[in-house]
């Protein structure tokens, strides 16, 4: 559900004026998105809040690459492309995941359901290759875990 | 205190506090800079001010590092050069390079410098940005595929003007300078002043190009074609042809356009000085009432959508007097077309203004008081220029010529229109002898003069005590404006310019336009003032005749429907 | 306080954690209460144990047995074996590779033998989210040590006698930088947790987060103590969604039990902590980038000077220091810098955490002191390269530190001597590689990573990253010559001169260390020639989407 506006307006509130409190503020109302991104209205939102200008939030927005501005996947399934994962297979991870979801890596499955991304490293090089859906990591991986990894979530969405 | 260091093994002593650019640029060595601007702070970031300090493993940039005593700074040695031909070869790199395409060509940073680096090419792999150009207003066009992301702009929009339009977004190398959302300027609370592309170092940020339809006017045989100038235009468009700043020309300026085919020449200056004429009526009323004060002034089309924008709640402050610019349009096609026995639908009037948001007023729909637009065509001083040069006019052999009359007649007030403090400079000329009959003793009211961001003087009209508040670059109107929107303005009448320095440092004025090159330009707007025979808008005689032959009175029925206008909420 | 005759430790760092510990832990406290043994065994979470290519896995004390790899269908048999009957279920024992899979008791393995636990102490064997487990391992008395003792003046003068370095990257001297911020002016002054940990292959600051949140707390109190601040601030990478968890827990019960907030541990000093988290961006990890961040801005490098610790956070005095540098603190309080000198070396003195990943048997958290070897590392604790292959290089410090090749194997891990060989210690990461890894497309693997991280602000960073990229992947294609090669170099050389932040300054390591350590390989590449047959063969370059 959409939360009330003024209800997401309040939530915010706290967040002003903390270090590190915009970022706080954006994550927030990207946890609330069901599509995990942040609309044009959220911005809009901690731009007022924080008093500062819309294109600034814009600017930070873009910078970071946990925040979207455009609608992902109900889940994010990232990727991590750098050397520990690579040396272990991490590229045929990447590309049985996008052979599997019928997308490339920035994309989303058109039932959206997951997005794709391909990141630097999640700090979990100690179980390469790694990838993270959401907030949990899968490590110790092979591309035959994959589809039974991915069914699980498929399941958990038509239930 | 002072500090002695070399540059290039030579002495030099510079101010504590200065940066190893000062020290370079005392010892008369010039460093290539493009992210520096000298009214901005520091960013550091292009990096082709690059030089090697002695004690420093990399090399340092001049324009932020400190000069220090007993330091060694080397400008042009083999690593020094290296660096800088390759950041020159990566940023050619990922520009379009298509230099004859552009309006900047000739006078981008860019190209200067690549020329002075003895650089043609880039053997770097190529990179095309892929963002679409906006063309979404009547000012400026926005090309950011040509950004070289040094943010002087983000400055200028941000941090000059308060606004923040412009941002960096994105990072690594598809960071570029944008709006939020990407969304173009015509749908954002930008008021088009162009201080952005004043500073752009290249031809990411352009002002629309008008020229083409002034050249068709001039060419049908069946448009009376009348051209009015602002009054900043003559302190600046040398410039355009390699004086230095500060020189006056309107002499030159005005048998120019007779060059290029005008029917007739005409100034700014005189509805400068009618708007005195109605603006003062307007305050003298509101002060016997005690309404609606501050009066704020409207002649500064980025003022005023500014104001639309951010202060929609206080916009009964705001004179209802339209621009000098759209009130010579309503006469030119009313007054000018009865008195001369032209059919108004046949007259076309260009303006030369030093603005770019003079554009968008030109368009605005209630400007249009004699059922056609008061004003056709704006062009900018660049684009006057570019007319000239293409007519072929030689600037050094131009001729001296006066304005035409009637609406070519006008005083020194009208002339400090174009330099922040003048318009209320020139308002307090003829409020003080209207209310009080007698004549000024000192016309210079020097307090609301300058480049200060807040100026306000105390005058004693009469047995009143007035209190006049000036303000120019949009960062400083805000702070009066909430003064205002907080009951707590001291002001009974408050002058406003969008542009630091006023008109004269217009967002269409010759690049570039720093506060040094401002400071000239306003000495000479002070000069010309000086110079002329009439110095208060009501003794120019021909808004005399006009009173009598036309309006009647200030204030009159002719001038609510001609000289006045309303203004629109917006939202920010 | 409730006696335990045993106690079992699982893993719960995110490592583990991801193979399932939460359902071992669930099948044992099944089968302990099927033989109604919970009143007797206590089951804890505790940190990361380090070995994580084993997971998941326990620890049985008394024994100090580790038990790994498990299944739920194992936890019968530990129950009814070892715990009831006291046998060791010598299949499931954690294995080490050089001995004739003769089981040990954990630290008698190799993997834990040359280890020195400072940093480490306590992960592992103690429960992370009480506090009351830390101040039993005797968290909390350099702290309060600390305040009773010694006067600020007095902590950084120990901590500069330790000879302790930043664990951040750039092995800056501690007390130096304390000492600098201490003299500032202004207030309030910050104390900043560098935690934004994003060098490929480092995942020590994470574990030690996870595992012994309370230690960082006493480490920033006694820094904060040191150099006058009253605000401090943990900065985590906003992926490390546990680390948040735990740090915020621990800030809350210490904020509880007087150790923050006004008067900590009933001393005359108001200290105070917010965790803050980051949202993707290596760069971030940079000091003056992190403080940026903090603000609300993009995370970009600031020029410097004026440096963080004269205009930091909101233009205040700020001293920024790594979750390791803060965690050796209450140990060199503790046991007197002397103490401290006497591991590791002369210039490096102490341990360092390495994160081992890459062609290497045991990948996991290591704690060892200063100036071991190479060689003792990958071979000794790291049980050598696996699947018969030969060892081709490691890389130190991350994808901005440097390469190393088999004639360095010998080579005294400390800050001074792999800074002489091109390369750096960095943040500790240790990437094994074996002999079927090309060079050249590791090396264009190293450079995407900077092409995605660059900040965006400065030109050589900025186009130069994706440029170098480019020409390496010009070459991995095979259509490399010797223009792009002199090419490479210039730019190389320009980003390392030219560059805002060693971000820039550090991207092209990988390349120059590649061209220094493996130019025969390089070069065959120009003659079309791949030895490691990875380049080219109609797939051009992996890296390219
Ligand atoms: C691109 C870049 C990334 C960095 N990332 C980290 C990091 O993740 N963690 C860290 O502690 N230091 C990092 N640093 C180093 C910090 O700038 C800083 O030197 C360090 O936090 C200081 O702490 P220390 O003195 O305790 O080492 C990074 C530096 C650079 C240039
Ligand atoms: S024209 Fe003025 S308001 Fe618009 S973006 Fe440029 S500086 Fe900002
Ligand atoms: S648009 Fe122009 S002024 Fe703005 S960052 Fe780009 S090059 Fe600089
Ligand atoms: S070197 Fe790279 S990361 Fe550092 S400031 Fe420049 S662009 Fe940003
Ligand atoms: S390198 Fe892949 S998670 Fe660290
Ligand atoms: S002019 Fe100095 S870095 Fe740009």
């Amino acid at each position: 559900m959409i939360e009330a506006p003024n209800k997401r307006s309040a939530q915010i509130d706290v967040f002003v004026g903390q270090p590190g409190g915009m970022l706080k503020a954006l994550h927030a109302l990207q946890s609330q998105s069901e599509a995990n991104f942040l609309s044009p209205a959220d911005i809009k939102l901690v731009a007022s809040k924080f008093g500062v200008p819309v294109a600034k939030v814009w600017g930070t927005v873009t910078f970071y690459s946990l925040f979207a501005t455009t609608p992902r996947g109900r889940h994010i399934i990232r990727v991590c492309e750098n050397a520990p994962c690579h040396v272990v297979g991490a590229s045929d991870i990447l590309a049985a995941l996008e052979q599997h979801l019928k997308i490339r890596a920035g994309g989303t499955t058109t039932d959206g359901l997951f997005t794709l991304e391909a990141t630097s490293c999640l700090g979990v090089c100690g179980v390469a290759p790694a990838i993270m859906i959401d907030s949990t990591v899968y490590g110790n991986l092979t591309k035959e875990q994959l589809p039974a990894l991915l069914a699980e979530y498929r399941q958990e969405a038509q239930a | 205190m002072t500090i002695e260091l070399t540059i290039n093994e030579r002495i030099v002593c510079v101010a504590e506090g200065s940066t190893v650019l000062d020290a370079c640029a005392k010892a008369g060595v010039k460093i290539p800079t493009l992210c520096y601007h000298p009214d901005q702070q520091i960013k550091a970031n292009c990096r082709i001010c690059l030089v090697e300090v002695s004690g420093q493993r990399s090399l340092q940039p001049a324009c932020a590092y400190p000069a220090q005593s007993g330091m060694a700074v080397y400008t042009s040695t083999p690593r020094v050069r290296e660096a800088r031909k390759t950041i020159l070869e990566l940023m050619l790199a990922s520009h379009p390079r298509a230099c004859l395409e552009c309006p900047r060509n000739l006078k981008c940073e860019l190209q200067l410098l690549a020329n002075e680096l003895n650089i043609s090419e880039s053997p770097f792999p190529r990179y095309e940005r892929q963002v679409p150009a906006d063309l979404s207003t009547p000012s400026l066009k926005r090309v950011p595929e040509k950004c070289i992301n040094c943010r002087r702009c983000v400055h200028a929009c941000l941090v000059t003007q308060g606004i923040g339009i412009l941002y960096t977004s994105e990072r690594g190398q598809e960071t570029v300078v944008q709006t939020v959302g990407r969304e173009p300027l015509g749908d954002l609370s930008c008021v088009l002043c162009g201080q952005c592309l004043q500073v752009c170092p290249v031809g990411a940020i352009t002002e629309i190009d008008d020229t083409d339809k002034v050249w068709a006017a001039l060419a049908d045989p069946k448009k009376h074609t009348l051209v009015q100038v602002a009054p900043a235009i003559r302190v600046a468009l040398g410039e355009e042809f390699g004086q230095d700043p500060g020189g006056i020309v309107t002499g030159k300026l005005v048998s120019a356009l007779r060059m290029l085919g005008f029917d007739k020449v005409f100034d700014t200056d005189f509805t400068a000085d009618l708007t005195i004429i109605e603006e003062g009526h307007e305050f003298l009323e509101r002060l016997k009432e005690g309404e609606s004060l501050p009066l704020i002034t409207s002649c500064s089309p980025g003022w005023i959508k500014f104001a639309e924008h951010n202060f929609p709640n206080l916009l009964r402050h705001l004179s209802t007097c339209k621009s000098p610019q759209q009130m010579f349009g309503a006469l030119a096609k009313t007054y000018y077309a009865q008195s001369s026995g032209h059919n108004p639908r046949d007259i076309y009037v260009v303006s030369v203004m030093p603005c770019t948001a003079k554009k968008f007023e030109a368009r605005r729909p209630e400007m249009q008081d004699s059922v056609y637009p008061d004003v056709d065509v704006v062009l900018t001083t660049r684009e006057l220029a570019r007319m000239l040069k293409q007519a072929g006019i030689v600037w050094e052999a131009l001729a001296e010529e006066a304005f035409d009359t009637p609406l070519g007649i006008s005083t020194g007030a009208g002339v400090i229109f174009g330099a922040t403090g003048g318009v209320m400079e020139a308002a307090l000329r003829t409020v003080y002898e209207v209310v009080t009959g007698e004549e000024l003793g000192r016309l210079d009211f020097t307090a609301v003069r300058g480049m200060e961001g807040i100026k306000e003087a105390d005058i004693e009209v009469g047995k009143q005590a007035i209190r006049v508040g000036v303000a120019h670059g949009l960062q400083n109107a805000r702070l009066l404006m909430e003064q205002v929107e907080r009951g707590e303005s001291p002001y009974h009448f408050i002058e406003i310019m969008c542009c630091p320095g006023g008109c004269i440092g217009g967002g269409g004025q010759p690049i570039p336009t720093t506060n040094a090159i401002r400071q000239k330009r306003i000495a000479a707007t002070y000069l010309a003032d000086e110079s002329m025979v009439l110095r208060k808008s009501h003794q120019n005689p021909a808004v005399t005749t006009l009173y009598e032959e036309f309006l009647k009175r200030p204030l009159g029925l002719r001038s609510h429907e001609l000289l006045h206008t309303h203004y629109t909420p917006r939202t920010k | 306080m409730k006696y335990y005759r045993a106690h079992v430790l699982i893993c719960s760092g995110s490592n583990c954690a991801i193979k399932g510990c939460q359902t071992i832990k669930d099948a044992l406290v099944a089968v302990l209460n099927k033989h109604e043994l919970q009143s007797e065994i206590k089951v804890v979470d505790t940190g990361c144990l380090g070995w994580c290519e084993q997971g998941p896995s326990m620890v049985i004390y008394p024994e100090g047995v580790m038990y790994s790899r498990l299944k739920n269908s194992d936890m019968d048999e530990i129950v009814t074996e070892h715990l009831l009957k006291g046998r060791f279920v010598h299949r499931l024992m954690t294995q080490s590779t050089d001995t004739l899979g003769l089981a040990s008791p954990l630290n008698m393995t190799p993997f834990f033998q040359k280890q020195r636990r400072v940093v480490l102490k306590n992960c592992g064997l103690i429960n992370p989210e009480r506090l009351e487990d830390y101040i039993h391992a005797g968290g909390y008395t350099a702290l309060a040590t600390a305040l009773d003792k010694y006067a600020p003046e007095e902590i950084i003068a120990m901590v500069l006698d330790a000879g302790l370095r930043g664990r951040g990257g750039a092995g800056f001297l501690t007390g130096k930088k304390w000492s600098y911020t201490k003299a500032a002016l202004g207030e309030p002054k910050y104390l900043i947790c560098n935690a934004d940990e994003g060098e490929p292959g480092t995942f020590k600051d994470r574990l030690i987060l996870e595992g012994d949140p309370h230690l960082i707390v006493e480490g920033m109190a006694i820094a904060a103590y040191a150099i006058g601040a009253s605000k401090g601030i943990i900065y985590v990478r906003g992926e490390y969604d546990l680390s948040i968890k735990r740090m915020e827990q621990a800030v809350l019960q210490a904020r509880e039990n007087g150790i923050l907030g006004e008067g900590v541990l009933g001393s005359g000093f108001n200290f105070d902590i917010e965790v803050c988290a980051g949202a993707g961006a290596y760069v971030c990890g940079e000091e003056t980038a992190l403080i940026e961040s903090i603000e609300g801005n993009r995370g970009e490098p600031r020029f410097k000077p004026p440096y963080p610790a004269e205009k930091g956070l909101w233009g205040l005095p700020t001293c920024v220091n790594n979750v390791e540098t803060l965690a050796n603190i209450p140990a060199i309080i503790e046991n007197s810098p002397t103490w401290y000198r006497s591991l590791g070396t002369e210039n490096s003195p102490g341990t360092k955490v390495f994160t081992l990943t890459g062609n290497i048997t045991n990948s996991g958290l290591i704690e060892v002191p200063m100036g071991i070897t190479l060689r003792e590392i990958i071979y000794d604790i790291g049980g050598g390269i696996p699947q018969g292959r030969r060892f081709k290089m490691a890389q130190t410090g991350g994808t901005s530190g440097g390469c190393l090749a088999e004639e360095h194997l010998d080579l005294p891990m400390d800050y001074d001597s792999l800074a002489s060989h091109g390369s750096s210690l960095g943040s500790g990461a240790l990437l094994i590689m074996d002999d079927s890894h090309c060079i050249l497309d590791l090396t264009h693997c190293f450079l995407k990573f900077f092409v995605h991280e660059s900040c965006g602000k400065c030109t050589p960073c900025r186009e130069g990253t994706p440029a170098l990229y480019k020409l390496i992947g010009k070459m991995t294609a095979g259509q490399g010559n010797q223009d792009d090669l002199e090419l490479i170099h210039r730019l190389a050389r320009t980003m390392q001169d030219s560059s805002l932040c060693a971000l820039g300054q550090t991207a092209p390591v990988p390349v120059l260390s590649a061209f220094r350590h493996f130019w025969p390989e390089v070069e065959a590449h120009m003659t079309g020639n791949c030895l490691a047959h990875k380049c080219f063969s109609g797939r051009g370059s992996k890296h390219d989407h």
